[in-house]
């Protein structure tokens, strides 16, 4: 018995130190070399300050700007949640219908029965930084009138900012919704229309 | 919808392809023959034991392999228990979390040493960068490497003649981690950080956003934890979010990989039982076995996540899909993923017991929260946790050739071993414990005041919360209705127990299992063997896993899942 207590005793001590210590450390040294951006959480600058991180939705709700999917996490990046709230859930039924009647009212080629499910559903993360090409589409109208701009101009940028399936069949296609917004600024900056 | 399904279908066609060359390699490991890593390994592997003490060439029958095995793991626990008490004192917590408190603590380090990896507390705010690197990312190797010295020596015993030897647990525990946990991590980790998994030691960051509020956001050395959390089918988030977290899991492609990672180890086991067995037939007809159970999970998970919720429908948002839009039920879920990578994840973490989540459980739609649900009821068996579902399912094999051989009037064989008395008692007692458990603690949890008021949802659904945290933690799957409120007393110390139960209490009759196979003599085959590699073992295997889980489960799930799918298609809301 005492045996098998040394030969554990020592065994702990080894794996804290090649496992706990020197793997994360090594990888944390080569990744700061190698993928820096990437390593420290892939974050967005304006003008040398950080505004956000591409893969962390931000809340967006003036009319000129895409807004994410709503956040059972309140888009709080140090608690992200989902809402767990079940099928058969008042509360969650409750809140779909509130935030189809808000969305309607704010984008008015919205019609009830018609609204993409990703636009009145909550993440897995509470923080998805991406929306659907539907959703986009029916923001698009809103964003355009509130910024001067043209509908075809929008819908132009939002096919620039579509990320296909990768490799053609895994995944999604997507919008990253930070991303289109700053180049939306960027755009209307140079005078674009 | 059909590029959901295309994905799905690419993903099984790779798996079947990593499971001979993982599976030799790693046969070769555990018989210490050279591979292409020994050059560089071999002299870390002898180091090892000579600063451990450990006798590489000494065998070891039950009893040694079982208890060097749990000595270890329980002066690991201790460790881990002291790192998270004293976190807010160590060095590395630019966060400045506080210590744990004693119950959780208690909770995560069980949890982390039985390779559960359920979670009581939330990380952003309650887990140092230190205890998450020195505490829980190293406990995912350990607990890993544990499970699969364990199956090693199952296998072992199953597969020798005449002998009560295991084979060396420090050996093979040793093997485990350092020449396949340890390559396959490393670089996993350094493409999950190519992708966007964070990897740093920076607090977190404080942005100013595009409307002009402070955002704060949790950055950590994470992709290193990722990559082996996956690998070793161990699930504990850096994130409260989990792999629905996009800095645990950003791209469409890191979950497509980290999936792959999942089921990598488990896989390949069921080809090393071939090699071992000295028939590769004997693997293949496990390995089929588990596909159609998957195929089964993730094909009703398929059908009812896109077919989406009818009382959102009447809500008024569409869930068709289109070209622009994946449509089903996208509450919990994330827009990368959409249908198909969400229940093909949602169908693999319970089918192993790694529990880590890319979507919500709580918010899937009954049927698809049920078969999750039953696949960890089922015992975690298709393809399972690294190592111990080998086990699992290794003993329904036992049970299968039982019954053929009742059917039939002879004495059942498997390997050529007669199964007798022993065996059989030890594989009901390994099957027995678990439902057993589980099901006691949903049962006392759905009376007591502590155990049901902890429940989100109510109706049918607030049961399922509770039987799916019960069935969770006893099968060391760790994945959650997370609704369910379970950092309080109860659920904590609770479920603590029934882990540490759970892990052990299956591991030691499995043990004792392969020892009382392996000291057997083998019988040459003959026209009266019933052969387990053909297509009627392979039924018979599935049968039995889905016999025994219906017999035992049919009544609970009728109160749960089953009756809420009715209720949802009624429009039946519960507030």
């Amino acid at each position: 018995m005492r045996h098998h207590i040394g030969i554990a005793i020592r065994m702990t001590i080894l794996t804290a130190v090649l496992l706990g210590l020197l793997y994360p450390l090594a990888i944390t040294g080569i990744a700061q070399v190698v993928f820096p951006g990437a390593a420290d959480g892939s974050l967005v600058k304006v003008g040398g300050r950080v505004v956000g991180s591409s893969l962390i939705a931000q809340d967006l709700t003036a009319a000129r700007y895409f807004h994410p999917r709503p956040s059972a996490a309140g888009y709080n990046g140090m608690a992200s949640a989902a809402s767990n709230l079940g099928p058969t859930s008042r509360v969650l039924v409750d809140r779909v219908r509130a935030d189809v009647r808000a969305l309607i009212a704010q984008d008015p080629g919205l019609r009830f029965g018609a609204v993409p499910v990703d636009m009145a559903t909550t993440s897995g993360s509470g923080l998805d930084p991406d929306i659907t090409v539907a959703n986009a589409s029916a923001q698009a109208p809103r964003v355009a009138a509130a910024r001067g701009m043209s509908a075809t101009a929008v819908l132009r940028l939002v096919a620039a900012h579509t990320t296909g399936r990768t490799l053609g069949f895994i995944g999604e296609p997507r919008i990253n919704v930070l991303e289109l917004d700053l180049a939306l600024d960027a755009l209307q900056a140079k005078g674009g229309r | 919808m059909a590029w959901g399904i295309l994905q799905i279908v690419v993903f099984l066609i790779l798996l079947g392809l990593i499971a001979k060359p993982l599976g030799t390699y790693m046969a070769h490991v555990y018989r210490g023959e050279r591979t292409l890593l020994h050059p560089v390994l071999r002299p870390v592997e002898r180091f090892i034991y000579r600063v451990c003490g450990v006798d590489e060439r000494r065998e070891m029958g039950v009893k040694g392999y079982a208890i060097s095995l749990i000595v270890f793991n329980f002066i690991v626990l201790l460790f881990i228990y002291a790192v998270l008490r004293l976190q807010g004192h160590l060095p590395l917590n630019p966060a400045h979390v506080p210590d744990m408190s004693p119950w959780v603590a208690f909770n995560t380090a069980v949890s982390f040493a039985t390779n559960t990896n359920w979670q009581v507390y939330v990380p952003e705010t309650s887990v140092s960068y230190l205890s998450q690197m020195l505490a829980l990312a190293r406990e995912n190797f350990v607990s890993a490497a544990v499970g699969m010295a364990a199956a090693v020596a199952f296998i072992r015993g199953l597969t020798r003649h005449s002998s009560r030897e295991l084979g060396n647990f420090w050996v093979d525990f040793t093997r485990s981690f350092l020449y396949i946990l340890l390559p396959l991590a490393v670089a996993g980790a350094l493409f999950l950080v190519s992708q966007g998994v964070v990897q740093n030691l920076n607090g977190p960051t404080h942005a100013v956003t595009v409307a002009g509020v402070t955002q704060t956001i949790a950055q950590g050395p994470f992709a290193s934890q990722e990559s082996i959390k996956e690998l070793g089918t161990n699930g504990g988030g850096s994130y409260n979010a989990n792999s629905a977290h996009p800095y645990e899991n950003p791209t469409p492609l890191t979950n497509f990989v980290e999936m792959l990672m999942i089921l990598a180890i488990p896989v390949s086991f069921t080809y090393l039982f071939g090699r071992f067995a000295g028939n590769q037939r004997q693997g293949w007809a496990l390995f089929a076995a588990a596909m159609v159970l998957l195929v089964m999970s993730v094909g009703v998970m398929f059908a009812s996540e896109q077919h989406g919720n009818p009382n959102l429908t009447r809500a008024g948002v569409t869930q068709a899909a289109t070209a622009t839009q994946a449509g089903g039920n996208q509450e919990g879920k994330e827009v990368r993923n959409g249908i198909g990578a969400s229940v093909l994840w949602a169908t693999i973490t319970t089918d192993t017991s790694t529990g880590a989540v890319n979507s919500s459980h709580d918010s899937l739609t009954p049927l698809a929260g049920g078969m999750a649900m039953l696949n960890i009821a089922l015992g975690e068996v298709v393809f399972g946790g690294v190592g111990v579902g080998m086990m699992g399912l290794l003993i329904f094999a036992v049970l299968a050739v039982f019954i053929a051989g009742l059917m039939v009037g002879r004495t059942p064989e498997y390997l050529g071993k007669k199964i007798e008395g022993r065996e059989m008692k030890l594989a009901v007692l390994a099957t027995l414990y678990f439902c057993v458990t589980a099901l006691g603690l949903a049962a006392i949890a759905a009376v007591l005041p502590a155990g049901k008021d902890a429940v989100l949802n109510h109706g049918p659904h607030g049961l399922t919360e509770i039987l799916y945290a019960a069935l969770s933690q006893t099968g060391n799957n760790g994945s959650a209705f997370a609704g369910l409120t379970v950092s309080g007393k109860f659920w904590s110390i609770a479920g603590g127990l029934v882990m540490m139960w759970g892990r052990f209490f299956f591991v030691v009759p499995c043990l004792a299992l392969a020892s009382s196979l392996g000291a057997k003599k083998a019988a040459p085959e003959s026209s009266g063997t019933f052969p387990t590699t053909g297509p009627i073992f392979v039924v018979l295997v599935v049968g039995v896993i889905l016999i025994v889980g219906a017999l035992t489960y049919f009544p609970s799930f009728a109160l749960g899942p089953i009756v809420e799918q009715f209720l949802m298609n009624a429009g039946h809301l519960f507030s």
